[in-house]
């Protein structure tokens, strides 16, 4: 039988390798995905309470499934913008690499 | 659902969530993202959450993802050549994600709810498509507008920003 807790630590696993994504790899792309992955983990925990407390009518709490369709909707605009500002970057410096990228001012 | 099951696409979402982290080409860390989240799109339907299930495959795997590989291709990124790592950034990063992931999991086993299996529903019959759209048109219906909003500046900003003179 599958507890709370395993979804919650499945979850919690999920955002830590995206964290150590964000923190270790210098591809802008791939830092980018690992955000992906982090919004994800916090999606997968939304989705776990509200099948953990169900509503009155013993259905599960569907305003967390809202939040999380919210969440989808926004991630998918986020992406488009941040791509869109990575292929800008990439053509003014010719590069992807965050170590590359250290200036504010070009 | 069954318990093995839930493991399975959980060991298959977390080896693969690992993999975008560690491959050095691009497309094989996007091609990896892709199984990651239909392993956790199956985690969502055995949540009885068939609707974000379905969505996660469409909006995630489907045209997230596409637009990923499209810029990774249209920027014609390849393998990382092996860079002088910084050993002192390396390891710091490494140690506060790790250290994140101790919290997260302490936290979870003292929590007595975690150890709490999943109630049963009151029906099979989940038409959860149906509950989502009256709670989006009824009590979530200006955040839905403003999420129209939100895209609509989004893909004019995209339009915007791939203009050949930015500055």
């Amino acid at each position: 039988m599958t507890t709370l807790g395993d979804y919650l630590t499945v979850s919690g696993i999920l955002f830590a390798i995206g964290f150590s994504g964000v923190l270790l790899r210098r591809n802008v792309i791939i830092i980018f995905m690992a955000l992906e992955l982090m919004l994800n983990a916090a999606n997968l925990s939304l989705v776990a309470f509200s099948r953990f407390r169900l509503g009155d009518d013993g259905l599960p709490n569907y305003n967390a499934q809202v939040l999380v369709f919210f969440i989808i909707t926004v991630a998918a605009a986020e992406v488009a913008v941040g791509l869109a500002i990575i292929v800008a970057l990439y053509r003014a410096r010719r590069t992807t690499n965050v170590e590359d990228i250290n200036s504010l001012k070009f | 659902m069954p318990a093995f099951l839930f493991w399975l696409f959980a060991g298959v979402m977390l080896v693969f969530g690992a993999l975008v982290v560690i491959n050095r080409n691009p497309i094989a860390s996007a091609l990896s993202l892709v199984v990651c989240f239909l392993g956790l799109a199956a985690l969502f339907i055995s949540l009885d959450a068939f609707f974000i299930g379905i969505i996660q495959v469409l909006v995630y795997a489907g045209a997230v993802m596409v637009l990923f590989l499209f810029i990774i291709m249209l920027l014609d990124l390849r393998a990382e050549e092996r860079r002088r790592m910084n050993w002192v950034a390396f390891t710091g990063g490494f140690v506060v994600a790790f250290s994140l992931l101790v919290q997260i999991l302490a936290v979870i086993s003292r929590t007595q709810m975690a150890k709490q299996a999943f109630p049963p529903l009151a029906s099979q019959q989940v038409d959860d498509v149906r509950n989502i759209g009256l709670l989006l048109f009824g009590n979530y219906n200006l955040p839905f507008q403003i999420i129209a909003v939100v895209i609509l500046v989004a893909t004019v900003g995209v339009i915007v920003l791939s203009k050949r003179q930015l500055r």
